[in-house]
């Protein structure tokens, strides 16, 4: 352990170094030869390169981009991955696409100076806000259209698509849901799950929050949300199994909460398979979650990562999301612009009330409290 | 201090000697160079591992040396119930599959050698041995859940019974019944070649002698079959303990088992990562491995002082 830390120290140091060396190699140099100084991996914006033509061809002499954890059903990454590869002849490695974002910064840590290492993340909040030191900053092409509360101000993490706490459930085997407590009647016996363990994983801790908003509570109040989840157990509706779209084709998981934008890209499918699958957000408990788009500053292919953003943030990128029922957060110049994928955007679920997204320190109080509360209280197993 | 005289009559002696020594050391150690590779390979991942996951255990949540996270193991109940379950779970279906898989193990090796049955059994417990994981607890759901298959079935044609409130799928009776499912066939596999092992003619001998049946499990058979039969019994203990894919797939509330805690512990999203406190989860584990073992051995010595 101290071994691990020290050679990170070391690692770290290093890159730190490598940095004052580029940046004062730039300062140095820049009146005589700034191409020879010129180091893509500080590069902050296209502008740096001379321009998205200049970073493209500087990505092409990479030939690579590292990605990471980025499940190819996840808000369609699958088809904007292969998107950016046709576009620009780039290979993707993509390397466990199921791993969680702690596993991104592990990968990143643990891989630091090889080519296997990743050059961009795409983050859950806590992990992107405990890290913010590994990210280099980068403003993309569009970087204006976006609102302030989705960006750091210098450019280390712009959130990038995200959606709202919801309850799917199969109209045909459960009736119509419109408050939570419909699902402490007795039609709703063991067919109700969590996305997750709330102390655990974000889904299932936005999950709490919206049941807890929704009755009553707020995001500094998780605890009528674990009170609503208990008396969910008690009825006997919850379920302890994690749902997955194998649980939901077969039916064993009927009523999910989880986020919209997961639902949403899986309805088309469940209804080829006889499945209605119908997504409700409770009036006034629009909880809403994003994720965070950073580089990794010790990016192998540093161009090729700046050529990845610019491309997320494209009318291709975000629409590549959208089309996966995800919320790109340029979803309102896409709009303005004329650019969005009109039917992919319709296809949202519908929301009433202002959306309400936990903040860090938000998240630390509900999950010290989730500690102490659900294991004894939801999750305890006879 | 020797004279260059001395040395030029002891020159050649000695050299002759030290020769005949260096061949015989290299004679002598050249078995050991084919062990080699294998520890290389303990050492790095079984050694190495261990050491590491031994020392980060001493550090505080903050990251500061300290006895700190052993201590939050040992007071805070979720990871003691969780220390609890695990051992509960492990000893129960370790008994359960070692029994079942013991007499399973039996019948197939008297059967007929080439019967086609005994094939079957062979092949079986091969797969199902490894039928873990995700898979298994998705066709017990899928199966005996509260939409499974059996229990809508049986609601539908004979109305509700004990079957069609499977809540007992979902705790540890469910969790027990699925790990039962792979330790019985592990079972028959590590013990069939012990009872091959017992010869027919034994039981002749002890039948010409005048021993009864009775006479002959209690003085030959269970002497031969102990020491295997608790080797088998460990592994499927470890086997057991160490079970992550198949609990987390049924019950993904709470974490009540070591190993799920472990990994809430590593790739948690909403709290940060926290590696001591997986690092002391995984200590504890070693630690009662090692117990078991002990004893293991331990009783191995009882049982097995007539064949010294």
């Amino acid at each position: 352990m101290q071994l691990k830390k020290s050679v990170t120290t070391v690692g770290v140091m290093m890159s730190a170094s490598l940095l004052l060396a580029a940046c004062g190699g730039s300062s140095d140099s820049a009146s005589s030869t700034p191409t020879d100084a010129f180091s893509a991996a500080t590069a902050t914006s296209a502008a740096d390169f001379g321009g998205l033509a200049e970073l493209e061809a500087a990505c092409k002499a990479e030939g690579k981009l590292n990605v990471i954890a980025l499940p190819p059903d996840w808000a369609n990454y699958g088809e904007i991955i292969d998107g950016f590869a046709t576009k620009y002849g780039i290979a993707i490695d993509s390397a466990i696409p199921d791993g969680s974002s702690q596993d991104e910064i592990d990968a990143a840590n643990n891989l630091a100076g090889t080519d296997r290492a990743p050059d961009v993340f795409d983050l859950g909040q806590s992990v992107a806000m405990a890290n913010t030191s590994m990210f280099a900053a980068y403003k993309v092409e569009s970087w204006d259209g976006i609102d302030p509360t989705f960006k750091d101000a210098n450019g280390l993490w712009v959130n990038d698509y995200g959606g709202f706490m919801a309850i799917g459930y199969d109209a045909n085997v459960v009736p119509a849901i419109t408050s939570l407590d419909d699902l402490l009647k007795p039609e709703f016996a063991g067919k109700v799950a969590l996305n997750g363990d709330p102390t655990a994983s974000g889904s299932g801790l936005n999950g709490v929050f919206m049941a807890s908003v929704a009755k009553g509570g707020s995001l500094d109040d998780i605890g009528p949300g674990i009170d609503y989840f208990a008396s969910l157990k008690e009825a006997g509706s919850l379920l302890p199994v994690d749902p997955s779209p194998a649980t939901i084709e077969s039916g064993q998981t009927p009523v999910v909460f989880d986020w919209d934008y997961l639902q949403a890209g899986q309805v088309a499918g469940l209804a080829e398979k006889g499945i209605d699958w119908k997504i409700f957000v409770p009036e006034g408990a629009v909880v809403g979650g994003y994720y965070f788009q950073a580089i990794n500053a010790d990016a192998p292919n540093p161009s090729c990562a700046r050529l990845w953003q610019e491309y997320l943030y494209s009318a291709d990128g975000s629409n590549g999301w959208l089309r996966g029922g995800a919320r790109p957060v340029l979803a309102d110049k896409l709009v303005a612009d004329g650019t969005i994928d009109a039917e992919a955007f319709s296809a949202l679920p519908p929301v009433t009330g202002s959306p309400q997204i936990a903040s860090v320190d938000q998240t630390a109080a509900a999950n010290e409290l989730l500690t102490t509360r659900w294991a004894t209280e939801v999750g305890a197993i006879e | 201090m020797l004279s260059s005289s001395e040395l030029n009559v002891t020159g050649p002696a000695s050299s002759g000697a030290s020769y005949a020594f260096a061949k015989k050391l290299r004679r002598s150690l050249l078995p050991y160079l084919g062990v080699l590779p294998f520890i290389a390979l303990v050492t790095i991942f079984l050694f190495w591992p261990t050491i590491t996951v031994i020392s980060g255990a001493f550090y505080n949540p903050d990251g500061t040396f300290g006895l700190g996270t052993i201590n939050q193991v040992l007071v805070e109940p979720s990871y003691v119930d969780a220390f609890k379950r695990s051992i509960q779970l492990s000893l129960v279906t370790a008994l359960i599959g070692a029994f079942f898989g013991g007499l399973l193990a039996w019948a197939v090796a008297t059967s007929k050698r080439d019967g086609i049955s005994r094939r079957f059994i062979l092949a079986a417990s091969g797969v199902f041995a490894q039928f873990g994981g995700v898979m298994l607890a998705f066709a017990f759901l899928a199966t005996f859940g509260f939409n499974g298959m059996l229990t809508v079935f049986i609601l539908e044609n004979f109305g509700e019974s004990f079957l069609t409130q499977p809540t007992w799928l979902y705790g540890m009776v469910g969790l027990t019944l699925v790990y039962t499912f792979f330790q019985i066939p592990l079972m028959m596999i590590v013990f069939l070649p012990a009872v091959e092992n017992l010869k027919p003619q034994w039981r002749e001998a002890s039948n010409g002698l005048g021993g009864t049946t009775g006479e002959y499990w209690k003085n030959i058979g269970m002497p031969i079959l102990i020491p295997s039969f608790t080797g088998a019994l460990l592994l499927l203990f470890a086997n057991a303990f160490s079970a992550y894919a198949t609990a987390v797939a049924l019950i993904s509330q709470g974490s009540p088992l070591v190993p799920l805690q472990i990994s809430k512990a590593i790739s948690g999203e909403v709290a940060r990562s926290n590696p001591a406190l997986s690092k002391t989860l995984a200590l504890g584990m070693i630690i009662i491995v090692a117990v078991v073992m002990s004893l293991y051995v331990l009783m191995q010595r009882r049982v097995a002082k007539w064949t010294r």
